[in-house]
């Protein structure tokens, strides 16, 4: 077991830069996500850690020890693919048996080891089937067993939930976290879906464009989002768009908004504020002001039913706002109708423009 | 309904000209490779006096070894560097690859007469000369290009992702081919290796341009049998030939499909 250094790692294929100065540490024993879009180089940056490709410049190490220039067959890592990648011509046992088989281990010490390995991820009895006889699920667990039954110092997950359907994917998230506190393995998981990032990991670093856009504990990333595009792709967001006024900013049309974190920015700057839909109270009437808390004034546009919330979208001054109401039994609002939304400056976080 | 029927017998009836077509000519040199008379007289009358003879045909039997010898080493020969070359054009980039790729099937169009008179005037250029050798060298330039071509076939269907978990699980480039790639490939080399041995053993033209008298293969030892004078011993040597190489082909084709296993 070992924790990741990432320093400073730059890949490029011809013109295009995958990786740009990405600069990551990961912490023994952690779940870390690598969040971000399609070509964001999350890939890149996983298949780096894992020696399947070396960095042009920068600094990759496991446990302390330089690895950038170490072939991924002597790093001693654990991989999940996307596809699973089982081997068709061998059986289940076979399959997981193959990282200790060509390390020249003894056979009682493979058969014992591969056991304990199927055993954790619950298909003990399977080992004598093929890949082909198997469902998505067991697919994935025999490739989870398979990574794991070498003792690796680090285990990546390449989007391994990615193939499987939504109810067996979050059955899947916790048999997956389940297991990594049980072995207590550093374990980096690429991902596009923020939801999965969110629910599993310690840590989540958001890559865009081949660069580190944040990297923090999810609650962090989510609550003080530090641009736009961390605000958006973690989680729905409002974003309003002004000059900054040192503790908010301030609309085209002059109305203020106060924010309560986010970056200290030199007043007259272009800037933005994020709000998260769940965090705007909505109602039908304009008293009951409580002090201090943004208020902006709309009109209900639609409202999309989803049996524990609703979400409205609200028109104001060309922008289309988004707000999330629990269903508490209370009156709904139609279509078309006016309303103030409130919300308090600790819900709203200032964000330098980018 | 009455149109079914009638397309259903047409259907029948054209598989079974297609089948005459393809097995009469053979089942008649079979026939009459028990038969008594040497000049396709009939009736027929049974006898195994041909095969009894050609035992004694020291000429003929020393050729069908020469054959078999020939054609299995250059079915190891050319099913390994064959194997090997497809895996190479599969895995690794390289300068003048497109190129290289695109040298490799025009030989299978180039006829015969052209490939063998070519390679008798360089064999004899580079002192290798004729004889078995020579028809060695020459059966496995010609059957490399068909063992690269199915092999290649089958990798295409190769899910790189294997040898990608396999490194990953610790195994060096060695295991890697021999424990994931190979046993994925095998259907394709072993279909590869058969077409080497058909294009070895039904070899006349090019083995014809190499034989020197003494050291010559069986379909050229035949044509010359033929030219001093037909006998029905060529009838039964031609039967065996047959029947043993038309097992091999059902067998494998029972077990191998031609890679058409998921």
């Amino acid at each position: 077991m070992a924790g990741v250094q990432v320093s400073s790692v730059s890949r490029s294929f011809g013109a295009h830069k995958a990786l740009d100065d990405v600069s990551i540490d990961f912490a023994d024993g952690g779940f870390y996500a690598l969040l971000g879009p399609s070509g964001s180089g999350k890939t890149t940056l996983l298949r780096q850690i894992a020696g399947f490709d070396f960095p042009d410049t920068g600094r990759i190490s496991i446990g302390g020890e330089s690895v950038e220039r170490v072939p991924v067959e002597k790093r001693r890592i654990g991989m999940v693919f996307q596809n699973y990648a089982l081997f068709p011509n061998m059986s289940v046992a076979d399959n997981v048996a193959f990282g200790l088989s060509v390390r020249g281990e003894a056979k009682a010490v493979i058969a014992a080891e591969v056991q304990r390995a199927l055993d954790l991820v619950q298909l003990g009895k399977l080992g004598g089937r093929r890949p082909h006889q198997l469902s998505g699920g067991q697919r994935q667990r025999v490739a989870l067993a398979r990574a794991i039954v070498t003792k690796p110092r680090v285990l990546l997950l390449d989007e391994p939930l990615g193939a499987l359907d939504k109810a067996l994917r979050v059955d899947m998230q916790i048999e997956l976290k389940r297991i990594q506190r049980e072995i207590g393995i550093t374990t980096i998981f690429v991902t596009h879906d923020q939801e999965e990032a969110l629910t599993m990991s310690d840590r989540i670093g958001i890559l865009r464009d081949g660069r580190l856009v944040q990297e923090g504990p999810p609650e962090e990333i989510y609550d003080r989002p530090k641009s736009e595009f961390a605000a958006t792709f973690l989680g729905d967001a409002n974003i309003f768009r002004g000059d900054t006024t040192g503790n908010g900013i301030r609309l085209p049309d002059g109305t203020a908004i106060a924010a309560g974190a986010g970056a200290t920015l030199a007043a007259g700057a272009k800037a933005s504020c994020a709000v998260r839909p769940e965090r705007i109270r909505i109602a039908t009437d304009a008293g009951a002001s409580d002090g201090d808390a943004n208020t902006l004034k709309g009109q209900v546009s639609k409202r999309i039913f989803a049996g524990n919330n609703s979400t409205y979208f609200v028109e104001r001054d060309g922008q289309t706002l988004k707000v999330i109401v629990q269903n508490t039994g209370a009156d709904r609002l139609a279509e078309g109708q006016d309303v103030v939304l409130r919300w308090s400056p600790e819900s709203t976080v200032l964000i330098a423009a980018n | 309904m009455a149109t079914t029927r009638i397309l259903e017998g047409l259907g029948r009836l054209y598989i079974f000209l297609l089948l005459a077509f393809l097995y009469l000519p053979i089942i008649i040199m079979a026939l009459m490779s028990f038969n008594v008379s040497p000049f396709y007289q009939l009736p027929f009358e049974w006898t195994t006096e041909w095969y009894a003879s050609l035992w004694q045909n020291d000429q003929l039997i020393a050729a069908t070894w020469n054959s078999l010898e020939i054609a299995i080493i250059t079915t190891l020969i050319s099913v390994v560097m064959g194997s090997a070359a497809s895996l190479a054009l599969y895995r690794y980039e390289f300068r003048g690859k497109k190129v290289l790729q695109a040298l490799l099937f025009p030989p299978i169009a180039i006829p015969w007469l052209i490939t063998g008179t070519a390679m008798l005037i360089f064999f004899f250029g580079v002192g290798i000369g004729r004889g078995l050798f020579a028809i060695l060298l020459g059966h496995v330039a010609l059957a490399l290009p068909y063992v690269i071509v199915v092999v290649s076939a089958r990798l295409q269907t190769f899910a790189p992702e294997l040898e990608e978990a396999a490194r990953s699980l610790g195994a060096n480039q060695w295991q890697v081919t021999m424990r994931v790639t190979l046993p994925w490939i095998m259907p394709g080399v072993i279909a590869g290796g058969l077409f080497a041995f058909a294009v070895s053993f039904d070899q006349f033209v090019v083995s014809y341009f190499l034989s020197t008298p003494g050291q010559t293969t069986l379909p050229v030892e035949i044509y010359a049998a033929i030219r001093k004078g037909f006998t029905p011993e060529i009838n039964a040597v031609s039967t065996i030939i047959i029947v043993v190489s038309m097992a091999l082909m059902l067998l494998t084709a029972r077990f191998f499909k031609f890679g058409g296993e998921k």
